[in-house]
């Protein structure tokens, strides 16, 4: 059995090791997010042979050509007469790193006009697996760090709501009800109108955290609020207070340290919600527009009958998510179980 | 009416009773009753049909239903006095039985059927058509059909001649006058004119109000609704058609409308069984459906290319006093035609028909689509896919590239500009980002911008703030007149410059001459020949790049008999009197 403290370490490599894959989605993606083929929409995920059509061994991997043109190349066999061994190291589209420095190396790929589509292809024709990588660049970050801006914010707001109580109690709970009682689809709208037409990939990414985050707040501090309220009345807190400690003191040493499990629960439930919360915006013209992939996007293609019935490996990047999900919640629950331990 | 969304209904069918004589179904025929006798096979009376609707009526007053199902509805519950027969898009005679068309044109004098009866049994009259036409004109009733009754800027005069005759004079003659009778439902007057007279006919005919207190002239009256689930429909016992064979129709005894409120879902019901007719689907659900076709009882039936036209168009608005600088600086562009006949050659339309609508669709160059037959120019262009030629255009107009092969304008801006699209409906985000991938390869730089339907519709009509958009039109008539507000520099619809005072370009100036020209000309074939002038100026000066033509789509359960779909809304459903359970 792991103890938390390794099992905290592993999910933290795990997390490390996959979103260090996604900032540099360019260099392990084959293709470009962006790329068509035309002649290939959804695509089945390509096979990867080591023997041929003749029976031969081949150290090198290889795939087979992809079937005739036309909106049933889905259903067609791949052609097997044409072989493209797999190379690493190729040079593929331009890419850029972190947005930063350019480059054309990608970790393998075929040569044309072979294609290796490890998830499928979608629709267009684009590359599902280069997507994936690429999409999590915006909606594994946005998320994240708007699911902190919003439970900071209510940790904030709770924090001090639950802490002073009274008429400063009344104003920040009952601002937050009003804050989740407003027509948010109509205040969208209205942000939509007074932005430009063309958003920058910067200036998505912040708009996203930002509406998610002022948006996200008032839930958390409510929660935030209720444990505050119940953890000034311990014992020990009013033993502190009674040897003159500070409130600023009090709060930070011995009120919220009290809210982390709530917060960090709060945080992973909110990083997956945010991730769908992403699909909404982007309904509204605010978030991630095509060509341009978001995990959401990916997500959202599953909710079409048609594809639902017919192209099992849209699923896969769903399917995906799964374990990196679960790795999310490991690591709240050590960090949570760690915290625990620690004596108060 | 114009549609811009896609909506969608179906239908069932349970137990058949055959019954050999109408006489034992409804009630006979009375002395002096002059029946319509409608072309097709005689089928069996009895059954009853289920149909789905996208969503709940709002109404069922013929005066105030815009939205899709409340039209649907409506629609088998009264009848017109000269019909769109939905097969031969020709005009036909309904609740007129015939009429005559004065020299100049301007009075049409409409002989009605005799001895026809309302639902409720009331007799039906000119009386009844005069205050129909009334409360229709009323400005305070606030009618959708109002518009398509006022011609020449004047609403057209209705006179009772005889308790069974009734003239219409027109300001000006209009050559689809006989069109414009299609889907204007006559009301009982009996049951609605003192309400009318109270100022409460917006009231009239919600849907819950008691059965009792509809009456229409259609195959069908309500007999029950409930709510959030269905509003079904029984047989009108005194309806005015009869087959062949001299039966009365309808043949079914009930029609049920069940409120299943999305594609994927009512998709679903037809595979299953549920429902068994569908109509309004995407490609991709025909791929699905079509898949079991030979192991369910239905079929599936792709009519070829309906009225709808996709197209690309820039906006070229006057935007000197709008505060927009940046889009006024673009439009340098997008008023040049060689960049607009660039992007029209650089586009794969085959690439779009394959990906958006899986080969369920026709490519375009031009408003008229392949389907509307009366209409359509078969002299205009279909040039092929051509890069090179674009770039080619693109050079003579003075554009340059990068070395990384961005294109850059006489001035040396760089061409980067967004297209709009309604991210409710998915094909057009598609074809959108084929179109993006397609100009990218010319060295643009475009941005898909999805908007919410209403969002959308503001920035086009209203703000004009927008660079591009791709839109999709789909007429109720294969008849240019319902046209005019597209092409009319002074129209409504006239997407890339709407309510012109005077036409900015010659050639908008021209097209508002010819369309102008052929809503008074009688003549069929001068008419098509001032038409086709339209469509070529389309083709030419590319104010809207078409794209493609979507194909209806339909399908219908093995039992469903006289089963006719048409390229003309409602698809499937238009001889619902015909239909009948084998």
């Amino acid at each position: 059995m792991l103890t938390q403290r390794q099992k905290l370490a592993w999910a933290v490599v795990v997390l490390a090791a996959f979103s260090s894959v996604v900032l540099f989605a360019g260099f392990f993606a084959p293709y470009d997010f962006a790329a068509q083929d035309r002649d290939a929409p959804f695509a089945p995920p390509t096979a990867i042979h080591f023997v041929d059509a003749g029976g031969t061994f081949h150290i090198r991997p290889f795939v087979y050509g992809q079937p005739g043109s036309g909106a049933d190349a889905a259903s067609g066999a791949p052609d097997s007469k044409q072989t493209f061994a797999i190379r690493w190291l190729v040079r593929g589209a331009p890419y850029k790193i972190a947005g930063l420095v350019s480059a054309r190396v990608r970790l393998f790929g075929v040569a044309e006009p072979g294609r290796i589509f490890l998830m499928g292809s979608d629709g267009y024709g684009r590359d599902q697996f280069s997507r994936f990588l690429y999409g999590g660049q915006i909606s594994l970050l946005a998320g994240l760090i708007a699911a902190i801006l919003s439970v900071s914010l209510g940790t904030v707001t709770g924090g001090i709501a639950g802490y002073y109580g009274g008429w400063i109690d009344d104003l920040l709970m009952r601002g937050g009800e009003l804050f989740l009682a407003l027509p948010w689809l109509y205040l969208l709208f209205a942000v939509r109108a007074a932005l430009p037409l063309h958003i920058s990939q910067w200036q998505v990414f912040l708009l996203l955290i930002s509406v998610m985050g002022l948006i996200g707040w008032a839930r958390p501090a409510r929660l935030i609020r209720g444990v505050v309220l119940s953890a000034k009345e311990r014992n020990f807190v009013l033993a502190a207070r009674g040897f003159g400690a500070s409130d600023a003191y009090l709060l930070r040493r011995h009120v919220l340290p009290q809210t982390y499990a709530v917060l960090l629960t709060q945080i992973t439930l909110l990083v997956p919600q945010y991730v769908m919360a992403e699909v909404t915006l982007t309904f509204l013209g605010l978030g991630v527009g095509e060509p341009m992939p978001s995990w959401g996007a990916l997500l959202s293609s599953l909710e079409q009958y048609s594809v639902l019935a017919s192209y099992w490996w849209m699923f896969l990047p769903a399917l995906l998510l799964i374990p990196l999900l679960v790795v999310f919640y490991a690591a709240a629950d050590a960090l949570q179980e760690l915290h625990k331990s620690v004596p108060l | 009416m114009r549609r811009m969304g896609l909506s969608r209904v179906s239908l069932v069918l349970m137990v058949a009773i055959w019954c050999a004589c109408s006489a034992a179904h409804g009630v006979s025929l009375q002395a002096g009753e002059e029946r319509m006798i409608v072309d097709g096979a005689p089928g069996h009376a009895g059954g009853r049909l289920v149909i789905a609707l996208r969503s709940e009526p709002k109404t069922l007053n013929p005066a105030l239903a815009l939205d899709e199902p409340s039209r649907d509805v409506i629609r088998a519950m009264t009848a017109d006095l000269i019909h769109i027969n939905r097969g031969s898009l020709k005009t036909e005679p309904a609740l007129a039985k015939s009429w005559s068309v004065s020299r100049d044109g301007r009075q049409y004098t409409l002989q009605l059927r005799r001895g026809v009866r309302f639902s409720d049994g009331e007799p039906f009259n000119a009386d009844d058509v005069i205050f129909s036409f009334q409360v229709y004109l009323d400005e305070k009733v606030d009618s959708s059909q109002r518009d398509l009754l006022v011609v020449g800027g004047k609403p057209i005069i209705v006179v009772k001649v005889d308790d069974y005759a009734v003239r219409f004079e027109l300001a000006q003659p209009y050559a689809a006058a006989e069109r414009l009778f299609d889907s204007v439902a006559i009301l009982p007057r009996h049951l609605l004119q003192s309400g009318y007279r109270a100022g409460g006919l917006s009231q009239a005919w919600s849907l819950s109000m008691p059965p009792g207190e509809f009456a229409g002239l259609g195959p069908f009256r309500l007999k029950e609704y409930v709510a959030g689930q269905r509003v079904v429909l029984e047989r009108n016992p005194y309806y005015w058609k009869a087959d062949r064979a001299g039966n009365q129709l309808p043949y079914l005894n009930e029609v049920v409308f069940l409120f299943v409120p999305s594609e994927d879902a009512q998709v679903i019901r037809f595979q299953s069984g549920d429902t068994d007719v569908l109509s309004r689907f995407s490609a991709e659900n025909f791929a699905v459906l079509q898949k079991q076709q030979g192991v369910k009882g239905y079929h599936l039936d792709d009519l070829g290319a309906g009225l709808e036209y996709n197209f690309l168009f820039f906006n070229m608005n006057d935007l000197t006093a709008s505060g927009l600088p940046e889009i006024a600086k673009k439009q340098a562009w997008f008023q040049d035609l060689r960049f607009r006949q660039a992007v029209s050659a650089a586009i794969d339309r085959e690439g779009i028909v394959r990906l958006v609508y899986s080969g369920r669709a026709t490519p375009i160059w031009d408003q008229v689509t392949p389907g509307n037959k009366l209409w359509l120019d078969g002299k205009i262009a279909h040039p092929a896919r051509s890069p090179e030629r674009a770039r080619e255009l693109l050079r003579s107009a003075g554009f340059s590239w990068k070395s990384d092969g961005a294109l850059l304008d006489p001035h040396g801006n760089q061409v980067a500009f967004s297209i709009l699209t309604s991210s409710s409906n998915a094909q057009r985000t598609k074809i959108a980002t084929l179109l993006q991938d397609d100009l990218s390869q010319l060295g643009m730089t475009v941005q898909v911008v999805p908007l919410e339907f209403r969002a959308m519709v503001d920035r086009l009509l209203n703000t004009h703030n927008y660079e591009a958009a791709v839109m999709g039109l789909v007429s109720g008539d294969a008849d240019p007149t319902s046209e005019m507000n597209v092409w009319l520099s002074s129209g409504e619809t006239h997407l890339w410059h709407p309510r012109q005072e005077k036409a900015a370009t010659p050639w908008e100036s021209e097209m508002d001459r010819l369309m102008e020209q052929q809503l008074v000309t009688l003549d069929y074939a001068k008419r098509k020949s001032l038409y086709d002038r339209v469509q070529e100026i389309v083709a030419e000066e590319l104010p809207v790049i078409c794209l493609v033509s979507p194909n209806i789509l339909v399908g219908a359960a093995n039992r469903v008999g006289n089963f006719r779909p048409a390229i003309l809304v409602p698809y499937a459903l238009w001889n619902i009197e015909q239909l009948y359970v084998q």
